[in-house]
Parts: C-alpha cells; structure tokens; sequence
C-alpha cells in the first residue's frame, strides 16, 4: 500500500472483532486508509463489510480491537463520537426523516442552539457552497420523501460534510441507483478526494472498484484477506479473493439438446392491477432441455409475463399448453397451486415478498407452497424433524450460510435466500422452471452458483424460462433470446447473434426484423 | 336577543372548562406519540393525578403542594410506561392498559384507606382549590358606552375568574406549537417519532428523547387530574375522568397529531359536551325531552362518527408503536 511513513493513516482499524451470538462477523479486522484516497472495501454478502463500517461508526459497538484517527486512538461509542472525530457515513438504507424538508434533516442533531431559525440560516449559506464545491445540489426546502434516490444520496453526503466530516464512509451506495445517478455520484466523490477528504465505499460490484478506487481492502466471511492497490490488481483477481477459490466469470454450458415442447403460450394478454394491459399477445415455446431468455428493459411486460404463466395473475386472453395439454379454459388448475401440482417451479422476481416469508425459519420457507406433502405432516402436526433433516440437506447441496434451519429467513443474505428459494423449487423436480430476476442482489459467488445451477438442471432435460434485466446474464445462459418491448416480443436472437449493441437497439424498441 | 347572548357565553365558558382537561391530557399525548411512544394510559395518569391532588390537598390544605403530588404520581407511572416501552422494547398498547387498570382500582382504594369514605377523599373547601384569576376592572368596561354591553358580559363571564389552570393551558398550547415548529427539541421529538434510526445515526440518544417526552407527558396529565379534583371539582370520586383520556386521544387523531387541529377538536368535543349539559331535561321541539342518558351519549357519537368518517385518513408518526431497535 503506498503509505508514507510520515503522515499516519486517515482512518484505521486493529483487530477488531464482532460477535453476533455465535456468528463472528469481524474477525481480526485490520485496514488503514492513507490519508485523500478512495478506498474500496469489497466481500460478498455476509463478509462483514457493513458491520466493520458501522463498528468505526459507533452505530454497533465492537467486541475488541481499536480505532485509529490520523494515527491517534479514539474511543467511538457512539455515531457522536464517530462525528466528533470528522467521520461520517452515508447508509445503505438511507437514515432520513422522510416528511422532513431537506434542510431540516441536515440540521437533526447539528441544530446549533435551542431555537432553529440561526442554525437554519447558517446551514443555508453552509449548503449553498457545498453545492457549489462539490455538485451536491439539491432543493434544500423539498421533503426529502419526495425526492429521488440520487437525490436523497445527495442530502446523505451533504449531512456529513455539514457536520465537517473528513472520512466519508458510504456503504453499498449505488445498489439503488441507475448508472447515471452512479456517474454523478462518482464525480462528487472524486471532487471530494480532490478537496484533500478521505473516502471509504463499500461495495461487490468489481467494476466500480476498480473504476473509482486508490486501494482496495477485500473481506471473505469477516476477515481481511488482502489489502491492495487497485492500480496492481483485476477483477478476476478479486473475485477470486472474494468467493476464496477461483470463480469463471463467464458460464460454460455444452449446446443445448431441445426436446419435445413444455410449454406453448400463443396470444397471451395480461393485465396489471389498475386494468392497463401489460402483455399484448406473447406467443412462445419453451422446449424440454433448453433456457430461453427474455430480454428487455424493466417495466415491459416481463414481470407480468411470467407471473401470470405462474398463476399467480389471471390470464386476459390467449392459450397455454403444457406439455400438450391446453389449461388457459382450465381456471381451477390454472392458478399457483394447480400449476405446481402439475410440475411447474417458480423463482418469483421478488424473493422477499413473492418468494419467502422473511419472519419463517429457513425450515418453513423451505416447504412454502408444498406444506401439505405428507413427507412433511404426522396425522395431525407437522413434523418438524423431517423439516429439518429437509432444510439441512438442502443446506448442504446449495451451499446456503449459515447452515441453520431455524433461523428466520430475513437473518439470511440475498445470495442465500435466493438459494433457499431455489432449492426450494429445484429440489420438487419440475418439468418448467419460471425463473425471475435469479441474481439480482446476489453476490458473484452465488451467482456463479446459481447460473451452474441452472445449466445442470437444463441439461438434465427440463425447460427453463428466464426473466432478467441483466444483458450479461441473459446471454451467458439463455439458448435463445426473446426480446420484450412494450408488452410484445419484438425479436429472437441465437446467443452468438446477441451483441450487446443489437439487444439493446431491440429493447430500446428498434426492430430490425432480421 | 340579549338573553340568547348570555346563553351563548354561558355555554362558551363551560366549554372551555370542559375543554381544559382534554386540551391537557391532549397534548399531553401529543408530545409522547409525536416521539414514537404511543400512551393509552392517559386516563390511568389522569385519575392518580386527580387523587393525589385532593389527598394532598385535604391533607395540607395546600392546593400547590396537591399539584406538585398529582404531577410525581402522574410522571412517576409515565417512567413506568417508559421503562416498559422503551428500555425494555414492550407492547405500548398493553403498558399503557396495564397503567389504566392499575390506577382504576388503587386510586380507589388508596381513598378508602386514607379517608375511610368511601373511596372518596373529602370535600375540598374554597382555599384547598386551585384558585381563579379575578382580573380588574370588569365594572369599568361594562360602563363604557356602545362597546361597554357586548364587551362587558363577554370579560366577566369568559375572561375573568378562570381557573389559573386555564390560563397554563392556554400558555402551554402556544408554547407546543412554538416547540414543533421552531425549537431543536421539537424537531429531535418529531424525527425520534418518524425514523428513530435517523436520529441515532445523527449522534442523539433515542432513548433519552423518548424518555424526555414521555415525561412531558407525565407533567401534563397530572396537571390534567389535578384540574378535575382541585379546580373544576372540590374532591376526588371515583372514576372521576370518565373516559376523558381516551376522548383526549380520539382528539389527537382527529387533529392528526398536530397542535391547532388538536385544540380544534378537544374545543368541538367540549363544545358538544356543554350542549349536552344544558339539553338535559330541556324539552326540543318534535322529540320532546330525550331521555338524560341519549343526551350524554352526544359526544361519544360525535366521537365515534368523527373518527369513522370525516377525519379521512390521518396518518400517524411513523414509528408510533413501534420500539426502536438498531436495524441489520
Ligand atoms: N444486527 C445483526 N444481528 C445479527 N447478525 C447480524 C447483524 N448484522 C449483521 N449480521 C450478520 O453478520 C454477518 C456480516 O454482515 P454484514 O456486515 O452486514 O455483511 P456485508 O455488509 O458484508 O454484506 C452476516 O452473517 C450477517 O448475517
Ligand atoms: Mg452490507
């Protein structure tokens, strides 16, 4: 790391560990951050990484081990400790009042007297140059409630560089925004770096790493195993120090083998819950043996597509056979539990509100939707203990941490969720697999997992129908690619053919009919 | 003509005494939902108010000294509510329930032991209430001319000889909306109630402005039950606040946890009361008399069909009810 031994590092940390009961977050956590950089700290779900940043914080108290500040220790008990030692930290859940204008959630906390009106004041003048030094604009009389995203990030940063932050932490902070909102936000950070504060940002996505960083500390199941400089290292190389062994960032797959058809739609219409009608007659065939993809800009049908072959939504037109036989005039079998009982899985898009029920234990998630199966059920109470043994195997098959049953399921990371969800569905054996959005929110070793996961179970003969807003995704896995525009399928593409530049140019509604 | 306007101040100044104790129990709550602590045991502090209140007072002969009791008593169940719900995360409905219930029975009983007359505490004489404010000069106005008829009645019947604790309510209801509007405390109260993770990420303490509010609450509700045994009544009976604390939180809602519209509905809810008083036995034309009991069943409907319909919907601090507990 290029530290001089002159001048001590903005901010460090020496073996700091954190307990949560009997998972050991931190682990002999130990970071420096030289003083004007932008450091990046990067882990899958679950490595610690927030829990490092809130312990420097003072938002959870550490177990033991120290907090530097420009080489002094200081004892951080509090987010006002934390404050008063020039550090801030913007949130990955945003901490702001929401009927609050801007301006006032600025203030909590910093109000400067026991009245407002001369804190406001200043804060006004305050603000203004920050907006100016930085591009930190925002309406400062607005509620922050309405403001988007990018914005209510804006009102995050200017709170800590208002009460004079001079290390900024912002943990996983462009999860929620769109790519320009990121490039906005880099900018200031890089203003900021210019203006001599330090910065540490938190985050598993590699290509912002190795875009916006000056070092980078890489965390795997609460340690610290490497400290780097970007400017020396790869992608590839910190996927691998991330997941602990070498991940492909590409899938391989074998060609597929297509077989008989699974499902056949013709003239599908959907309707969304106000009655405006999402999906306008979507006609296509998922064989036994392959994965079709349907590409396309989120808010185009897709979602609405592939809940109501689901059954989860009422079909406003069209015909759908599955393996031959004809179920649209068929509305008792047609819903969630009939299509089910007829060997159909389902990875729904929102795994928290579709797909699991966050306040059950792994255990009962894990049967959701199958809980009268009477491997599950004595005569008159479940049994629990076969439950368990169920949830433990899949446990294992899939990799899911920790490796408790019992615990509830919004104890657990996205990337594992996910997984209990599609154990879940793999592990019933069905002939069509509807799978949403597998990887969103999911860390690169999990999604590696999942994409081999899929491959497997293509290649084992079922048919697989893939929903994802992610290109990359899209095209590592689907063996032929529907493109989805405005509620229709506006083209078909073989993997080869599927640049990035044509898909785009056809989810953007651009048909070249080739 | 002049007797309709006699009527009319004579109902406007028993709706102000009738509103008094809601406008504090009220606010009362105001403060503490506002933070995020959601108190149903207002009637519960209100009636220890009220019987510590005459008890000291019959015992010292000093209404001051009653206040001050009904005050402790009334802050000291508000830390227990506290201590429940916010140090130790518990369901606020249920502490707040447990406070009213507990009351309802001791208060009674402590009576009996004290007094021995029947779970009432003697009849307070004149120097053992609160006192009223005599303003001067209500003969002088009343001789101007032209303003002197209208002006006159209006000062002696409204303004002179309140209650001293009208006048604090009156004070408190500026000072609250000085509070939420324009001091670090309001704004730190309001922000603990809507997302108390912000608060606690900005370096305050949400535990502390929890508990600073719900002691406020406390004041206030013993300031509440000291009026009704030592100002408005000479004396403490048994169930004496009626239904007042919940009525006081129907207020609230219906005034959407803020200060005007709060006032605003425990003046209507007073004001239906007061009508309801002088209806009593007064034969209306059509009906004839109404039996006493549909009378003063006036403003629990009023209540009721209120919150059911025209309220719309009233949105609640958004962290009411809900015991803060640092998020993953
Ligand atoms: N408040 C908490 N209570 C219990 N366990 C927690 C809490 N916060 C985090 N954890 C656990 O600690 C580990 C590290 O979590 P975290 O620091 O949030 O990871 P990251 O930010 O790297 O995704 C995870 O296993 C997580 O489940
Ligand atoms: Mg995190």
């Amino acid at each position: 790391m290029p530290e001089s031994p002159q001048t001590p590092p903005a901010l460090e940390t020496r073996n700091v560990n954190k307990w949560f009961g009997a998972n050991h977050a931190n682990r002999d956590v130990s970071l420096a951050v030289p003083k004007g950089t932008i450091h990046g700290v990067v882990g899958e779900n679950g490595a610690g990484k927030s829990t490092i940043m809130s312990i420097v914080y003072g938002y959870l108290p550490a177990d033991s081990g120290a907090i530097l500040v420009d080489g002094r220790p200081v004892a951080v008990r509090s987010p006002r400790d934390a404050l008063a030692a020039g550090i801030g930290m913007v949130h990955q859940h945003f901490m702001l009042v929401d009927p609050f204008t801007v301006l006032e959630n600025v203030l909590l906390g910093a109000e400067g007297g026991v009245t407002l009106a001369a804190g406001m004041a200043r804060a006004r003048a305050e603000l203004a140059r920050l907006a100016r030094d930085y591009g930190l604009e925002v309406d400062l009389d607005r509620p922050v409630g309405d403001l988007p995203v990018g914005a209510q990030q804006r009102v995050e940063i200017l709170k800590a560089l208002y009460r004079g932050a001079e290390i900024l932490i912002l943990d996983e902070p462009t999860g929620v925004l769109t790519p320009q909102e990121a490039d906005h936000l880099f900018r200031i950070l890089r203003a900021l770096r210019e203006q001599g504060k330090t910065i540490v940002i938190i985050t598993h996505k590699l290509r912002e790493i190795m875009e916006l960083t000056d070092n980078v500390t890489v965390m795997r199941r609460g340690q610290v195993v490497a400290n780097l400089a970007t400017a020396g290292t790869s992608r590839e190389e910190l996927a691998e120090l991330m997941v602990g062994r070498k991940v492909l960032l590409r899938v391989e797959k074998a060609p597929a083998r297509p077989g008989a058809p699974v499902l056949e739609a013709a003239g599908l219409c959907v309707r969304d819950g106000a009655g405006v009608e999402r999906v306008k007659g979507v006609g296509l065939t998922v064989r036994a043996g392959e994965i079709v993809g349907i590409a396309g800009v989120s808010g185009n049908g897709q979602s609405e597509l592939l809940e109501a072959l689901a059954g989860m939504r009422p079909l406003a037109g069209g015909s759908v056979r599955l393996r031959g036989e004809e179920l649209a005039d068929r509305p008792a079998r047609f819903t969630a539990r009939g299509l089910r009982a007829l060997g159909v899985g389902h990875v729904p898009e929102d795994r928290q509100r579709v797909g699991l029920v966050t306040g059950f234990e792994a255990q009962e998630c894990a049967i959701l939707g199958h809980q009268g199966d009477p491997a599950f059920n004595g005569r008159f109470l479940m049994d629990r203990s076969a439950l368990f043994d169920r949830c433990a195997a899949e446990m294992d098959a899939y990799d899911i941490r920790p490796r408790d049953p019992r615990l509830p399921a919004a104890n657990f990371s996205g990337g594992n969720q996910q997984k209990i969800v599609l154990a879940r569905e793999i592990e019933r054996n069905p002939d069509l697999l509807l799978v949403g959005q597998p990887t969103r929110g999911v860390d690169i070793g999990a999604i590696e997992f999942i994409h081999r996961r899929l491959v497997a179970l293509r290649d084992q003969g079922k048919a697989i129908l893939l929903v994802s807003v992610e290109l990359d995704e899209i095209r590592a896995l689907s063996d032929r690619i529907l493109v989805m525009f405005d509620g229709r399928l506006v083209g078909e593409l073989g993997p080869e053919e599927a640049d990035e530049r044509r898909l785009g140019l056809m989810m953007a509604g651009v048909v070249d009919a080739a | 003509m002049e007797h309709a306007f006699l009527v009319a101040l004579l109902l406007t100044d028993a709706t102000v005494r009738v509103a008094t104790p809601l406008v504090l129990a009220a606010f009362a709550a105001l403060y503490s939902e506002r933070a995020g602590v959601v108190d149903i045991g207002l009637e519960g502090k209100m009636l220890a108010g009220a019987f510590f209140a005459a008890a000291v007072a019959s015992s010292t002969g000093n209404p001051w000294l009653g206040l001050l009791a009904a005050v402790a008593a009334s802050v000291g169940l508000a830390l227990v509510h506290g201590f429940a719900c916010i140090t130790h995360k518990g369901n606020q409905v249920v502490s707040g329930m447990a406070v009213n219930i507990l009351v309802a029975g001791l208060a009674p009983t402590l009576a009996y032991a004290w007094f021995r007359q029947g779970g009432q505490t003697p009849l307070l004489p004149g120097e053992a209430r609160l006192p009223q404010i005599h303003l001067p000069g209500v003969e002088a106005l009343a001789g101007i001319p032209v303003l002197g008829p209208v002006l006159g009645p209006v000062y002696r019947e409204l303004i002179d000889d309140a209650n001293v604790l009208v006048w604090l309510t009156v004070l408190l209801v500026v000072a609250t909306h000085w509070v939420f509007t324009r001091s670090r405390f309001g704004l730190r109260l309001r922000a603990v109630g809507e997302n108390p993770a912000a608060v606690d990420t900005a370096g305050l303490s949400v535990t502390r402005l929890r508990y600073q509010a719900v002691v406020v609450t406390g004041v206030l509700t013993g300031i509440a039950g000291a009026y009704l045994s030592t100002a408005h009544g000479a004396g403490f009976v048994r169930d004496m606040t009626a239904g007042k604390g919940y009525l006081a939180l129907a207020a609230l809602i219906f005034g959407k946890w803020r200060p005007w519209p709060t006032l605003f509905a425990c003046l209507l809810f007073a004001s239906t009361d007061a009508v309801q008083v002088r209806l009593q036995g007064v034969p209306l034309p059509v009906v004839g008399v109404i039996p006493v009991q549909f009378i003063q069943m006036l403003p629990y409907v009023l209540t009721v069909l209120l919150l059911a319909g025209f309220v719309g919907r009233a949105v609640a601090p958004r962290a009411g009810g809900i015991p803060y507990v640092k998020e993953r």
